[in-house]
């Protein structure tokens, strides 16, 4: 068995008070190793993306707790949690949330300039990431002169840029067509996954179920199942 | 720190309109700012050109009196009650008053006639033309060169004209530190031929001006100028007392802060309103940033820091323009008064500030509320 990467346990979260009160996550657990590709799959509404933010230190649960590497994530102060995300997770966001105003060297680096290294180096570091993803040769070209799916590899070299222990995707393929988002998540899968790293992916995109190594299943806040094993379509259907 | 701060020089000024606007407004505001309170302290500065050029260190006057030239004459016995106080190394006597001269090309023109004691010519101005003691020859006045030279004709030495029926003739040509506020031409002469030439009342000194023998001896005589029902100014208390006379009895004062405060609005409205657009559309990027792991006080700091390059850079733009206008228009406009004071430079600094307070404190107040929740959201 791999190194357990995250442990969540009986999550709750519901958002609203009296008559308003709603149930995004009701009592979910799960686990997620190093070396996996897991994804959380489900229809609009069913908490997919709350429990996304929970395990990733974004949102606060209402009650039930996240192990990262032995520690409960929600135990940490305000400032303590933003170091956490800063230094163990990558986002990849559905709407990639480059800043056009840069560069696409400057948009990789924004990691590593948070967490204070030098102007200079962090350019040179980020390059290296660039070049990982295929866009070394488009560095200093700004985001809007793109397309949907180079932005997402920029995204992804910034993700990847803090050397994140945990890469949560939100939707990586919604933007683009299958071919692309396929090609992306192949591309995610052989060369971003390794031993020491997990992936999370929230998506409902059945046409890249085939590279997940595990499949939550959620409706109505709950894990209605887990399949092991990257899934065809077909299957899915 | 400095690479966060950097990504925020780079966000601000990348957004090229947006920064452009929020340069435009601020730039706006500080010019118009500037110009108003140039305008007014070179209006006060003007206004107390007789005191300047003159340079006596205590001015005794009529209680009554508010600027220089609306001096209330008084009697001869103050002359002398001036000179026997202890402490006084000498007193002058001193006139200031209004004549109407008369050219050869048969044109009258107001003019501004100031008598300088006979004996010691205190005050006497520095000498472009001609030589000081042609000023004791018959019908002898000096005439200052300034932006108001020209209405007198340009004469030159030995220039003729008449001076309410007396014959006047110009034997010098003389440069002062401040040109006068009114618009009248400035002739020097002897105290005892402007007060034999311009009528009067039935006393005749306008000021007796006092050269103490120390600075320790200016309280005593100011307390026995009081006693004998006469007020006695130090120059800067003379200069003090008109510009508070301006700013607070004439409605000058009251005006040029009206416009003043117009242009803190208009700038700030501008600003403000700018700002809080570009925060607004870069919220996103802000909760984004955030997910990421920045801590709040970070983006704070990046706020603080666009909002202050902003106005720093805006309100050197604002001084550099006024500065250039008010040197184009002296230029181009002898009698233009306007003057930049550091004073007025701080003024305009501490309201660019305040935009710069409020722009961002909407700024940081939007950025903070924002969860990065919601940036998974959509």
């Amino acid at each position: 068995m791999a190194n357990l990467a995250v442990k969540a346990d009986k999550l709750v979260k519901w958002f609203g008070e009296g008559e308003a009160k709603t149930y995004a996550v009701r009592d979910v657990s799960f686990e997620a190793y190093f070396g996996e590709m897991l994804y959380i799959e489900g229809p609009s509404g069913s908490g997919k993306t709350t429990l996304l933010s929970i395990i990733s230190g974004i949102l606060r649960p209402n009650s039930g707790t996240v192990t990262v590497e032995g520690k409960d994530i929600w135990n940490l102060s305000a400032d303590q949690i933003a170091d956490f995300r800063l230094n163990k997770v990558g986002f990849v966001f559905q709407d990639y949330h480059l800043f056009p105003k840069l560069t696409t060297l400057e948009n990789a680096a924004i990691p590593l300039i948070l967490k204070r290294v030098d102007w200079n180096a962090s350019l040179n570091m980020a390059a290296k990431y660039l070049e990982i993803v295929g866009l070394k040769d488009r560095a200093q070209l700004p985001p809007v002169k793109l397309s949907g799916g180079e932005q997402q590899r920029v995204a992804i070299a910034r993700a990847i840029a803090s050397s994140p222990d945990l890469m949560i995707f939100d939707e990586p393929t919604a933007s683009l067509d299958g071919e692309t988002g396929r090609r992306i998540v192949d591309f995610v899968k052989k060369n971003i996954l390794n031993e020491s790293r997990c992936i999370v992916i929230v998506t409902h995109d059945s046409r890249i179920f085939e590279y997940a190594d595990r499949i939550i299943k959620m409706a109505d806040g709950k894990i209605t199942g887990i399949v092991t094993g990257g899934l065809r379509e077909a299957e899915c259907l | 720190m400095k690479g966060i701060l950097k990504i925020a020089f780079k966000l601000l000024v990348n957004d090229k309109g947006k920064f452009a606007a929020l340069l435009v407004g601020i730039t706006f505001a500080v010019f118009l700012m500037v110009m108003m309170t140039s305008m007014f302290a070179g209006i006060l500065h003007r206004a107390s050109s007789t005191i300047i050029n003159i340079g006596a260190k205590i001015w005794v006057m009529d209680p009554a009196v508010n600027t220089p030239a609306n001096s209330i004459p008084m009697p001869g016995y103050v002359l002398d009650a001036a000179r026997s106080i202890n402490g006084v190394k000498y007193a002058v006597p001193f006139y200031s008053g209004a004549g109407l001269a008369k050219l050869r090309n048969g044109v009258y023109q107001a003019v501004t006639v100031v008598g300088l004691d006979d004996a010691s010519l205190l005050g006497r101005p520095d000498l472009l033309q001609g030589h000081i003691e042609d000023i004791y020859a018959e019908n002898s006045f000096i005439v200052v060169k300034d932006s108001e030279y020209p209405k007198l004709g340009s004469p030159g030495l030995g220039a003729e004209f008449e001076i309410n029926d007396n014959r006047g003739v110009i034997v010098g040509i003389a440069r002062v530190n401040v040109g006068s506020l009114f618009g009248t031409p400035t002739l020097y002469t002897t105290f005892y031929r402007a007060i034999q030439y311009i009528p009067s009342m039935r006393f005749t000194i306008s000021y007796v001006l006092i050269e103490p023998k120390s600075v320790a001896d200016i309280p005593h005589i100011k307390q026995q100028i009081q006693a004998l029902g006469y007020q006695a100014l130090t120059k800067d208390e003379f200069i003090h007392k008109v510009s508070q006379y301006y700013k607070y009895q004439t409605g000058l004062g009251i005006n040029v802060m009206i416009m003043t405060v117009i242009s803190f609005i208009v700038g700030l409205s501008i600003s403000g309103q700018t700002f809080y657009t570009f925060i607004l559309e870069n919220l996103e990027k802000f909760g984004a940033l955030k997910a990421i792991g920045a801590k709040g006080s970070e983006l704070v700091y990046m706020i603080l820091f666009q909002a202050t390059f902003t106005a720093l850079t805006g309100y050197g733009m604002g001084v550099g323009l006024a500065s250039l206008m008010i040197a184009f228009a002296k230029l181009r406009l002898p009698s233009y008064a306007a003057m930049i004071t550091y004073t007025n430079l701080g003024f305009a600094f501490v309201m660019v500030l305040i935009i710069a307070a409020i722009s961002s404190y909407i700024g940081v107040r939007k950025v903070l509320r924002i969860e990065p929740f919601d940036i998974f959201r959509g």
